[in-house]
């Protein structure tokens, strides 16, 4: 496995409570490996993102080598082997989306959260991304804010969205709430 | 007569104060088809199912009640049944709503298909970004247990069915089947070749599995509520049930709408339902049903014979909503995720952005797929940003056919598909936009890619 520059560093130890669901997540399973994806999603909540160490746990847990859990955590999107800013911001980038002003809204966005597409911004607050489709295709454009769903998010209101997004940085119950009708955890 | 819905699926999550716990869906009649069926035996469900002619509603339409016939049941291995909720494809996004709003019918119809196919063991692979969704269903299912509708000795008939929740990645190719299946087993979501690995008899760990979509899960509790003849009086021949319309991009009302199989027209769901194009423009072209089928144009006329010797001759806005009139077409039903292009958008950009997708989430097993779609990617967007030649445009139609029935998933035909059908309708206007760029003359302002 390469060094990557964050795994230079020392990585914290996973929280108790986090290495405490390991065993219930695996006897879900009828074969350990299944539980691969569920343990990889379990410790980038945790951490943020899946360091080395935490792939050699997972491989050890369910009986694979770490390699075959490098092999998962480099296919799929949503697994990062390094850090990401305090909120990650995905817009949809797919048709229909784009359709509905998703390019505008990306490039204003860009200016009112200081951050390019694909990176975080200086003050580590955001991390801007296009992803592909996130299945929400009749109220473009949509903006995926760590586990809340923003709808019809128009270009022109780049700057209030962002505004609102600075907001939550103060709000650490954000996109932990239940969905509640009328809310932005409503729909994802 | 305008189009008219019939929410049988989205019936009770349209309701005001509809709630996602169990109690909401019992007052609602909740579970009472799960009673239906376990009085049955399994095989009689399957016959009900079969019977209803339902066909599955993630994108191949085919029909649910024959694939459980193909479910090994000599091998003395367990069964298993998959539920497919990896809603990825672009313009569909109906499951997000069974899921979010109404998690019960879902697993209603999941404990009655898994009795009828008799596994002991469901899954229900959700996109890795529904994260509340995947709450939502897991606090769902342990209501479920708690009142004997799933876990140990359903509804006290002895048989116990265990239903997990697995969270994808964000992968597209999870959502074929035997990507579907070896993502679940804990690796990379590489899709199976078939033959030999025909899910139905080797499937989930070489195991006969059955896997279902979503929405199919939901369609089959209102299969046993009905009772699978009466349920086939719903629809059309051949096409029985409702489908949902995902309508989204340029139209005034975008959202989703549940017909009857048939009783309505592209037409009627374009201009009745959704309002019709914004104001000032025209619509220009749809994708009827998901990224991946193949795109209509306004003014074209669809010619030819049905299955049943009726000779048609439709306009775009004639053709029924039902899977056998639009297949006759030339596209598919698909998902029924309906992308609206209008006036105001170049072609060459909305190709370009589809070609990006596909080139995205190509799994890069099979070299055809892998290169064909980034080729794709590239070329389409050479010519969005003023370096396109004019042989780029068959160049675009050589490339897909390079691809499609050469992969081992279907993957190929979704990424060939858009660009056999999008090159032969707007040929004209991709060679335009080429010149437009070569001879610097202002080009359309909505930036799709």
């Amino acid at each position: 496995m390469h060094e990557s520059p964050s795994s230079s560093a020392p990585a914290r130890a996973l929280k108790p409570e986090t290495l405490a669901q390991a065993p219930a997540i695996i006897a879900q399973y009828p074969q350990k490996r299944s539980a691969t994806m569920p343990l990889l999603h379990l410790v980038q909540e945790d951490r943020g993102h899946i360091t080395k160490e935490d792939m050699a746990w997972v491989a050890e847990l369910v009986g694979v080598t770490p390699m075959q859990v490098l092999e998962v955590v480099t296919f799929y999107p949503m697994y990062r082997q390094s850090p990401i800013g305090r909120r990650h911001v995905r817009v949809c980038r797919t048709l229909s989306c784009a359709l509905r002003g998703s390019y505008a809204l990306m490039e204003n966005l860009e200016k009112s959260l200081n951050c390019k597409r694909g990176e975080t911004s200086p003050d580590g607050d955001f991390t801007l991304e296009f992803v592909e489709c996130i299945a929400d295709c009749g109220c473009g454009p949509v903006v995926h804010v760590d586990a809340s769903m923003h709808e019809n998010v128009k270009p022109e209101d780049a700057g209030k969205f962002a505004a609102q997004l600075k907001a939550t940085l103060k709000d650490p119950s954000y996109g932990l709430n239940p969905p509640v009708p009328g809310t932005p955890e409503w729909n994802g | 007569m305008p189009a008219v819905e019939r929410p049988l699926i989205y019936a009770n999550l349209r309701k005001p104060g509809y709630t996602v716990d169990i109690d909401c869906y019992l007052r609602n009649g909740g579970y009472e088809a799960l009673k239906k069926a376990v009085a049955l035996k399994p095989e009689e469900v399957c016959k009900e199912v079969e019977v209803s002619g339902l066909r599955g509603r993630g994108g191949a339409g085919f029909p649910t009640g024959m694939k459980w016939k193909f479910l090994d049941r000599k091998s003395g291995k367990p069964a298993y049944l998959v539920v497919n909720a990896d809603e990825s494809e672009p313009g569909t996004y109906k499951d997000r709503q069974l899921i979010y709003k109404d998690p019960h019918q879902m697993l209603e119809g999941i404990a009655i298909t898994a009795w009828a196919i008799q596994a002991k063991q469901a899954f229900i692979y959700i996109r890795g970004e529904f994260i509340h969704g995947a709450k939502i269903l897991e606090r769902a299912i342990a209501e479920a247990k708690a009142k004997g509708f799933l876990g140990q000795n359903i509804l006290g008939s002895g048989y116990s069915c265990e239903v997990v929740i697995h969270r994808g990645g964000g992968c597209y190719v999870c959502g074929e089947e035997t990507g579907l299946i070896e993502s679940l087993e804990g690796k990379r979501g590489y899709p199976r070749i078939k033959p030999p690995y025909f899910p139905a008899v080797l499937g989930l760990y070489n195991c006969p599995t059955i896997v279902n979509n979503a929405e199919t899960m939901a369609q089959v509790k209102h299969v046993l509520a009905f009772g699978g003849a009466e349920f086939a009086k719903i629809g059309i021949p051949g096409d029985s049930g409702t489908h949902i319309w995902g309508v989204s991009g340029l139209v005034k009302r975008p959202g989703l709408y549940e017909i009857e199989a048939g009783k309505a027209t592209f037409g009627e769901l374009l201009y009745d339902l959704c309002g019709g194009p914004l104001d000032g423009r025209k619509i220009k072209a749809i994708i009827p049903g998901g990224s991946s089928t193949k795109i209509l144009k306004v003014g074209e006329r669809f010619k030819g014979k049905l299955a049943n010797g009726t000779e048609f001759d439709w306009a775009l806005e004639d053709i029924p909503l039902d899977s056998n009139s639009i297949a006759a077409c030339g596209t598919g039903l698909g998902t029924g995720g309906t992308i609206v292009i209008d006036d105001s958008v170049e072609m060459i950009q909305a190709l370009s952005n589809l070609n990006a997708f596909y080139a995205h989430e190509t799994c890069g097993q099979c070299t055809p797929c892998r290169e064909g779609s980034l080729w794709l990617s590239r070329v389409s967007k050479r010519i969005t940003t003023g370096g396109g030649l004019e042989t780029d445009v068959p160049l675009l139609l050589d490339i897909a056919n390079q691809v499609a029935g050469r992969t081992i998933c279907a993957h190929g035909e979704a990424v060939a598909w858009p660009v056999q059908s999008a090159v032969p309708k707007f040929k004209d206007e991709y060679l335009e936009s080429i010149r437009k760029r070569q001879q610097g003359e202002a080009v359309p302002t909505l930036k799709l890619i």
